[in-house]
């Protein structure tokens, strides 16, 4: 654990990418097997079933504490992270308290503590539980009582991205990235035996296992500076969830480019690819799809949030699989061949099923960029987000690599609304004030419609802050609500009507685009101009 | 989440007292001066010698025999600043004033004021913690004591400041070993003297500082505080610094003058770097936990010791720490100050 701990601090004091992965490899080749394993499954973002929650460790802080309740929130609101809150004030090396016979012993390695401590505490009964952790608490340090909290309650944040994890990996077993990338991809569980598996480049080989989605890049110039229309794919950008379909063995399996197992909920698209060929891999878009057009995303999500689905629901919003491009093909690899010969082979494959449920991904005929550029104002009016561009002669790459593959969106649809609450945010930001809940006017009071963590420069965001301090009305717990005074531009991508809001209305992916320090929280916008874009959007 | 936990504010304010607020700071009526006031005044007593709280173009200045040659420094010329030794006492108007070190940086001073039997005293900045530069703090009994409160959140405790110094060297050999500098960022007057002393038990290598801090350790030395030897920076290419420690004030970060080190490991001085956010967020490579101020332990030991029937607090939480002292049967209040919480 204290090795683990060490790593941990290392990446968490640099901001240098290569020191990080300078770091982790050097971890990696010094750690026993399943240590190494785990680490990897922590650093990659995956966190273990939560078996304590936020606001049990909340209420044992307070009893452990000795201090009164309204000064751990008060201290917790300004640390802004209840980990570290915890490991500030009761760890055993909190200067001047008296650390207890340490009962733990010795130090134990990162994967048993996963194996012998963190998962059994879910047997548990809340007392014992509680007993475990507070215990926990009380004989580590303040490093490794923070690392406890964070991977009892979920994801470690360290700034470290999968890929940066991967190039350590590469380095470690001098394999490409892309090899590392399909040992870790789908569901995979630590141990020493995963780690062998990984270095002898067979990773997780599940009979299921996909393939790492290649994702497009924002466009940001004209599009007429692709070069030649002609050798470029134009196709609607879909709104609903990336997928692969891996049909093998006699098998389907639907991912989700969460790398989730997605096929119990949309049996009808398993179904359909049960008539797939053996050995075959299809990369497209779940949509919901109703009367000839696509549904809004919204509604996709009451599917996805369904744990049991009626008969109903699978009427009321049914599923298709919008198929972009083939990946694998016969038991094949062909991501290297050039996505004209990989789409033709696909229209091949779909051309042999009935019905539409899983159906090619149209290509826009428009041979222009100029007529292009005018179907993109229209997509909209499709339902769809805006217009993918992918080159003809591209092979399949992983992640996001610049160059072949684009995404031409369309604008956002924007609105002015006013700070209304804020809490502190996480890992770098944990003691600012950098979540924030906006309102609009509805009749002479606000309702709160969006939240928005993202779209502040740091300048901003530190006299922001400083501001909400000042200006506050009431605290409630971390959250500060303050004066109606300063009015945000804010982006969102679609509006839905929603009965858990207050508001009724839902936006999408809503985030800051400027500070409208000229206009004054009375020329906010008004709940009615969302309502009409909710019902323009519903024609 | 306890919800509805909304502190009070205590505001100070009567007439009859010794000390108290103006728009020029705090002032004592009865003597007819002000202590570290944020405007020119006639008369102005002060605690130490830091920006916020060392105001120029005051009449004349009273301050503590061991900080008058750093106030003097940082006071215009022909500036009229007058001595007084640790617990000597001068009258002014009906008053009794006398000065008690508060350990803060050198010459840091904590005001006793005596009018009719009545004690107030004001803390100015303090801490309890072991300091090789300056006089360590002494507990002045009082009727009133006005403390400060920068730190005042139970989250703020200190570790040692021999674990520190270790860390920081520890850090230095590391950097050293790769070949880079080490730019270590502290306050330009006490912190970065503090570091240089505590230093000296683990090394004898001379370190490099930025001439803001050049000068001012140039006074401690004459005050006869022990510390490693010093070199200026100079013009010279970044291999020179490789391996190397440069002591610089905050302000030095980010600007051109940083240029000379090349690919350098940056690491900053302060009680704030006690938690992470505040530590990432600055974007230094590392943070140690070195506060020249009193932390939460401290800040009550203090307060107790004072043996004060009244406490009232002026910079950083006091809100806070007024709420904890009333709810343990105190009488404490917030008392607004323009006192910053830079550290």
């Amino acid at each position: 654990m204290q090795r683990f701990a060490a790593l941990f601090e290392s990446l968490d004091t640099t901001n240098a990418t290569s020191a990080k992965v300078e770091v982790m490899a050097e971890y990696f080749r010094s750690a026993p097997a399943a240590d190494a394993a785990w680490a990897v499954y922590v650093l990659m973002g995956r966190r273990v079933k939560r078996s304590v929650g936020q606001s049990l460790l909340h209420t044992w802080l307070i009893e452990e504490a000795g201090l009164p309740a309204w000064l751990v929130d008060e201290t917790y609101g300004s640390v802004g992270d209840l980990a570290e809150t915890i490991a500030l004030l009761v760890a055993a090396d909190v200067p001047g308290t008296q650390a207890p016979e340490c009962g733990l012993g010795a130090d134990l390695a990162f994967s048993r503590w996963f194996t012998e401590r963190i998962l059994p505490l879910a047997d548990l009964d809340p007392a014992a539980k509680r007993a475990q952790v507070t215990g926990w608490w009380r004989q580590l340090g303040y490093r490794e009582c923070f690392l406890v909290n964070k991977l009892l309650t979920g994801a470690l944040r360290v700034g470290v991205s999968r890929s940066l994890v991967t190039r350590a990996l590469a380095a470690v077993f001098d394999q490409p990235r892309i090899q590392i990338e399909r040992g870790l991809i789908g569901e995979w569980q630590p141990s020493a035996d995963f780690w062998q598996a990984l270095a002898r480049n067979e990773g997780s080989r599940h009979v299921s296992h996909p393939y790492p989605f290649f994702l497009a890049s924002p466009l940001e110039g004209p599009a007429a500076g692709l070069g030649a229309r002609e050798q470029w794919l134009a196709e609607w950008k879909w709104d609903g969830i990336r997928g692969q379909i891996v049909r093998r063995r006699g098998e389907c399996t639907l991912w989700s480019r969460g790398e989730e197992i997605i096929t119990a909920r949309f049996p009808e698209i398993t179904t359909a690819a049960s008539f797939l060929p053996d050995g075959a891999v299809i990369d497209g878009e779940v949509v919901a799809w109703k009367e000839d057009r696509v549904l809004p995303f919204a509604h996709l999500q009451q599917r996805i949030g369904r744990l049991k689905l009626t008969a109903k629901i699978l009427q009321d919003i049914p599923a298709r699989f919008i198929a972009y491009d083939l990946l694998e093909l016969g038991g094949e690899d062909i991501r290297p061949q050039p996505l004209r010969h990989r789409r033709r082979e696909l229209a091949v494959i779909l051309e042999q099923l009935s019905g539409q449920i899983i159906q090619l991904s149209p290509q826009i005929p428009e041979v222009s960029w100029q007529d292009l550029a005018a179907q993109r104002q229209q997509a909209r009016a499709r339902g769809v987000e805006g217009i993918m561009l992918k080159n003809w002669e591209s092979h399949y790459g992983t992640g996001r690599q610049r160059g072949s593959w684009w995404k031409w969106k369309i604008d956002p649809f924007v609105f002015d609304g006013v700070l209304l609450y804020a809490a502190p945010g996480n890992g770098r930001r944990s003691n600012l004030y950098t979540d924030y809940t906006f309102g609009v006017w509805s009749g002479d009071t606000l309702v709160p419609v969006a939240k928005a963590y993202s779209g502040l420069n740091a300048e901003e965001i530190q006299e922001l802050d400083r501001w909400i301090r000042a200006h506050t009305r009431e605290k409630f717990g971390i959250v500060r609500s303050v004066e109606s005074h300063y009015v945000f531009e804010l982006a969102y991508e679609g509006i839905a009507k929603s009965t858990r809001h207050k508001s009724g209305v839902a936006l999408r992916f809503p985030r800051i685009l400027r500070w409208r320090k000229d206009k004054a929280a009375g020329e906010a916008d008004q709940l009615a101009d969302l309502q009409r874009v909710l019902a323009e959007q519903r024609v | 989440m306890a919800a509805g936990s909304v502190p009070q504010i205590y505001t100070h304010s009567s007439a009859a007292d010794l000390i108290v607020t103006t728009a020029d700071g705090l002032y004592c009526p009865a003597g007819a001066f002000h202590i570290d006031p944020w405007r020119p005044v006639q008369r102005a007593v002060i605690t130490h010698a830091h920006g916020d709280h060392l105001y120029p173009g005051c009449g004349e200045y009273l301050t503590s025999a061991a900080g008058a040659a750093l106030a003097a420094r940082r006071l215009p010329p022909d500036t009229i600043v007058n001595a007084l030794a640790y617990g000597e006492v001068r009258d002014f108007g009906a008053t009794q004033v006398s000065l008690h070190p508060a350990g803060h940086v050198l010459g840091s001073s904590q005001v006793r004021i005596e009018h009719q039997g009545a004690v107030w005293v004001v803390s100015g900045d303090y801490k309890r913690d072991p300091d090789p530069t300056c006089a360590p703090f002494e507990p002045v009994a009082c009727d009133v004591f006005i403390s400060e409160a920068t730190f005042a959140l139970p989250a703020y405790r200190w570790p040692s400041s021999a674990a520190v110094a270790a860390e920081i060297h520890e850090w230095w050999r590391g950097n050293r070993a790769r070949g880079t500098a080490s730019v270590l960022f502290a306050y330009a007057l006490g912190k970065a003297q503090r570091v240089l002393a505590e230093l000296t038990s683990l090394t004898e290598e001379a370190v490099y500082v930025h001439g803001a801090v050049a000068s001012l350790t140039d006074i401690y030395r004459k005050e006869g505080v022990t510390m490693l030897p010093t070199l200026p920076v100079a013009e010279a290419p970044a291999a020179h610094y490789s391996g190397a420690l440069i002591i610089a004030p905050p302000s030095a970060a980010g600007s051109t003058w940083m240029r000379r080190f090349g690919d350098c490991s940056t690491g900053f001085c302060s009680g704030w770097m006690r938690v992470r956010g505040d530590r990432r967020r600055r974007g230094y490579d590392r943070g140690f936990v070195l506060s020249d101020h009193a932390d939460w332990p401290s800040l009550l030991r203090t307060i107790r010791d004072s043996g004060a029937r009244r406490i009232l607090l002026t910079h950083g939480h006091g809100d806070t720490l007024s709420r904890y002292l009333c709810e343990q049967g105190a009488d404490a209040a917030v008392m607004h100050t323009e006192y910053g919480a830079e550290e």
